[in-house]
């Protein structure tokens, strides 16, 4: 009885993180039921749909971890769809045009992308010009730099190498083929590891009598995750392998949420969303910490601009149009705040994924991109809801 | 007479904090009745509650209003019943006119389209019933604090007021602003509007109040009429206890000069004119030294800019702290140099609100809690643990969320968050602003052991009698000014204000003496 009454305390407090994982479940559920019961039954999780979420919307999380950090930092960023462009632009002409290697274009590229987030923190956090103004014009600004660059044309083909980036699996180094023996031996890694650092957390957590999650949640939860992760690793196996965006995304994603989580800049970034004055007066310079969210985004927005890039194996003046608005959603969805100093990298890369899983599943529903447009739009504002209403209920 | 209003057992609770108790409040028709209490005592709760900023349900008790049981779901329905409050920070938006405020959400309109000429023609009438000669035109922000509070309660009259509330209505105005809104107050009453005003100056009380209720802790404590209210009871009802032990007592341990400010001059950060004018003050080890001076006369922007520089520009002057001349060029500077500045508005400067108390606890000292930048969130549950424990600050767990904490506990954080950056001298700006009495004891005890242990304590505070109980030397300011120095024998509240009038006559003789020349 008082096991019941715990877990629905618990239920009620984190109702936000179950619940986003629910959703993107439920979704999933969803569409695969759906495709099932059509006249031709699709199955919606074949291994190609589920190496293809992942290739297909690795541009958005990538975008997303960065927006993250500007929106909690209380800014937003409108430009990173044609910063995406640009930069992809300018890996093309460094690639294709002047023929440098790979190994170095990409490098220059990225402090290509630093440089702009620079140029545009630098008027945010020093100026203290509003970001949605400085990044309204910079996503003109960049998008004309763009067309002006290819001179209206598409710059093509890459070598095999770049779209290795964008396109490749990783090799099976285990020599099984199929399965794919890397792709297990990672999916299975991946398990352990978050079941000992739940397991770590758990017992953290009741040293300093934070009243832990009730055991049954919590291996409901692990249980649930660790199916979730060996479905995907066994249908990836028995495909091509371990997509490398795929690779990419789960390093930059344990990258940034122990960044936010665990590093003091981090935690300055959390600080001066929540109260910027407060934090400037602990001695933190939060200027600095704007300016480098908005370098941070920059970087990240030309490694999803070479991404989209090398997946297209071109690049085109109309490339990244909307981006900034699929990662400013997949954000929100995730359970940031407007107005700064919330959020999660975890709850971001669902928010990301939920997205991704509509697109796809809208798509093979033949549903049009006109009542695409409105679900997803709908769904936006659900989750937001979602978020206030629950607040309120706690408050 | 009969009773307009009845507050019954009222009581409301936030999550940690029970802000109202049993308060039983009965106002009569026609009278001036006074609410009394300390900060934090639940008046403005219980005015929220009244006016249906609180829906009914959400909190205990009944009310009734004009006979009947009242259940008002927010201050539309409260209004639409003839209850008006005047809050504290006015509620005019500054960038329209004297007209468009005055019907603000209520306008003179048929279908939607408004008619200025009306407008303004009644305008110009409720300007009159509050003596004001001001055209409707005139933008808000134009006027000085004390027309615009007559402003509001023009605003009142228009909508037919029957209960009108004010909350501490005179804290921002000049004396003779305060009198003609007195004045207006006991003319209000003459044509029968049943007033309550919530208000520390007992002067005003005694010269309006038919009837004083006294608050305290979330409760009622009694209810006097005029021939029984004296200051010494009302003090009494407030603050619960004999005036002698506000203060807990100590023996001051003094020791070498541990900072010393020199000359230090500040400029207005928009304005031409000096804030800060040539300061000079010494802390010694084991000292409070209280800064006394009215509004205005440049405390916190002293403290501010000492601090980093967080205020004005052109700052010039020396400090040394121990000996040393000390760099507090930025705040990260002078945290290191060994001060520590305790906001004066610890909700806007000193706290993220939605955090947990860990995380407030560690913010001005994140590297004492991480390695090479990765913070250890054991540690740091560790640290805040420590101080939890130490400061006594009342929560199930360092993990409870700061904004859900009381005043008083608040403060407690943002206390342990700058004695985590380990500071010789501590700057306490207003340190028992907004907090009740018993917590307000325990920080004087915190005070003290920070002075027992060796540090520097400077108190800058608005009430001189925590000043005269707490500070072994005080510093009077005056017009940016560090006038003079009185120590713990000499300083009374009457020389205090002897120092700063007789500054004032000087400085008036001395310009006019100049304008001569």
């Amino acid at each position: 009885m008082s096991e019941e009454k715990g877990i629905r305390a618990h239920l009620g407090g984190h109702l936000r993180e179950n619940g986003m994982l629910l959703a993107l479940l439920a979704i999933v559920a969803f569409f695969t039921i759906l495709l099932q019961l059509r006249e031709q039954p699709v199955n919606f999780l074949q291994p190609v749909n589920i190496a293809n979420i992942f290739l297909q919307n690795g541009h958005v999380i990538i975008l997303a971890l960065g927006m993250l950090l500007v929106i909690v930092a209380g800014h937003i960023d409108l430009s990173v769809g044609s910063v995406a462009a640009l930069t992809g632009a300018v890996a093309a002409w460094l690639i294709v045009t002047l023929g440098w290697p790979v190994w170095a274009a990409v490098p220059a590229t990225l402090l290509v992308g630093a440089a702009i987030g620079a140029a545009q923190g630098y008027w945010v956090a020093y100026w203290r010009i509003p970001s949605f103004i400085v990044t309204l014009a910079g996503m003109l600004v960049f998008r004309g730099a763009t067309m002006w660059m290819l001179s209206g044309q598409n710059i093509g083909p890459f070598p095999r190498e770049f779209q290795f980036m964008a396109n490749g699996y990783l090799p099976d180094i285990t020599g099984i083929g199929k399965p794919h023996g890397l792709t297990l031996i990672l999916s299975v890694a991946a398990i352990l590891t978050l079941c000992w650092l739940g397991l770590r957390a758990r017992a953290r957590d009741a040293g300093f009598g934070i009243s832990p999650e009730p055991m049954g949640l919590f291996i409901t939860r692990m249980a649930v995750v660790a199916l979730a992760i060996g479905f995907v690793g066994w249908q990836l196996a028995s495909f091509r392998g371990f997509p490398v965006v795929m690779l990419l995304l789960v390093v930059l994603t344990v990258i940034y949420a122990f960044f936010t989580e665990n590093t003091v800049a981090g935690r300055r970034i959390y600080a001066l969303g929540g109260n910027e004055k407060a934090t400037k007066l602990s001695g933190i310079r939060t200027e600095r910490m704007v300016f480098l969210c908005f370098v941070n985004m920059g970087v990240l927005a030309s490694l999803a601009g070479m991404l989209i890039t090398a997946r297209l194996n071109s690049a085109t003046p109309k490339a990244g149009v909307g981006f900034e608005l699929d990662a400013i959603a997949s954000v929100f969805i995730g359970g940031a705040a407007m107005a700064g100093g919330s959020g999660t990298i975890v709850g971001v890369v669902i928010g990301a994924l939920i997205m991704g899983v509509m697109n796809m599943g809208m798509s093979m529903m033949n549903l049009g991109i006109d009542f695409q447009q409105m679900i997803k739009g709908l769904v936006l504002l659900a989750a937001v809801w979602f978020d206030i209403y629950s607040k309120q209920k706690r408050g | 007479m009969t009773a307009l209003l009845e507050m019954r057992s009222i009581g409301k609770t936030f999550p940690g904090v029970k802000a109202l108790d049993q308060v039983n409040l009965s106002v009569e028709a026609g009278e001036i009745h006074a609410i009394c209490g300390e900060n934090g005592a639940g008046k403005s709760t219980l005015m929220k509650v009244l006016s249906g900023v609180y829906p009914a349900g959400s909190y205990e008790g009944d009310i009734h209003y004009d006979g009947a049981l009242a259940s008002f779901r927010s201050i539309r329905d409260s209004e639409a019943k003839g209850i008006i409050i005047i809050h504290q920070e006015l509620a005019l938006v500054p960038l329209l006119s004297i007209a468009e405020n005055m019907f603000l959400g209520n306008e003179v309109a048929r279908r939607g389209v408004i008619s200025w000429p009306e407008a303004w023609a009644r305008t110009t009438d409720l300007l009159a019933k509050v003596g004001l000669k001001e055209t409707p035109q005139t933008p808000v922000g134009k006027l000085g604090v004390g027309k615009q509070q007559l402003i509001e309660i023009a605003k009142a009259l228009a909508k037919e007021v029957r209960l009108l509330i004010l909350d501490e209505p005179t804290a921002a105005l000049q004396e003779n602003d305060s009198a003609k809104l007195l004045d207006l107050m006991l003319e209000l009453k003459a044509q029968g509007v049943t007033q309550i005003i919530i208000s520390h100056k007992l002067n005003e009380i005694r010269r309006v109040a038919d009837r004083v209720t006294v608050i305290r802790d979330g409760s009622t404590v009694s209810t006097m009429t005029q021939d029984e209210i004296t200051e010494d009871r009302i003090i009494r009802d407030m603050v619960g206890r004999d005036m002698e032990n506000r203060y807990p007592a100590r023996t001051p341990n003094i020791g070498e000069v541990l900072m010393e400010v020199k000359d230090w001059s500040v400029t207005h950060p928009e304005q031409a004119r000096q804030v800060i004018q040539g300061a000079a003050f010494t802390v010694r080890r084991g000292e409070i030294v209280g800064i006394a001076g009215l509004m205005g006369s440049g405390r916190t922007e002293l403290a501010m800019s000492l601090f980093g520089r967080s205020y004005g520009r052109n700052i010039t002057g020396e400090v040394t702290l121990k000996g040393q001349p000390a760099d507090l060029s930025t705040v990260s500077a002078a945290i290191r140099a060994g001060l520590a500045y305790v906001t004066e508005d610890r909700k806007v400067l000193g706290l993220i609100l939605p955090e947990p108390i860990a995380k407030n606890v560690t913010l001005a000292n994140l590297k004492g809690v991480a390695d090479r930048g990765v913070l250890s969130h054991g540690r740091e549950a560790q640290v805040a643990e420590g101080y939890r424990k130490a400061m006594r600050i009342r929560t199930p767990s360092v993990f409870q969320q700061v904004g859900n904490l009381s005043g008083g506990n608040q403060q407690k954080v943002v206390l342990s968050k700058w004695l985590f950056t380990g500071p010789d001298v501590l700057i306490l700006d207003e340190p028992t602003r907004g907090i009740d009495v018993g917590a307000k004891y325990e920080i004087y005890n915190i005070m003290n052991d920070l002075a027992a242990q060796g540090r520097g304590v400077v108190m800058i505070s608005s009430e001189m009698p925590e000043l005269l109980g707490m500070c072994d030397r005080i510093c009077v300011m005056n017009e940016g000014r560090i006038i003079g120095e009185l120590s713990r024998n000499e300083a009374s509240q009457e020389t205090i204000m002897a120092m700063i009038l007789r500054d004032g006559v000087l400085r008036d003789g001395a310009t006019s003496g100049e304008r001569v020349a």
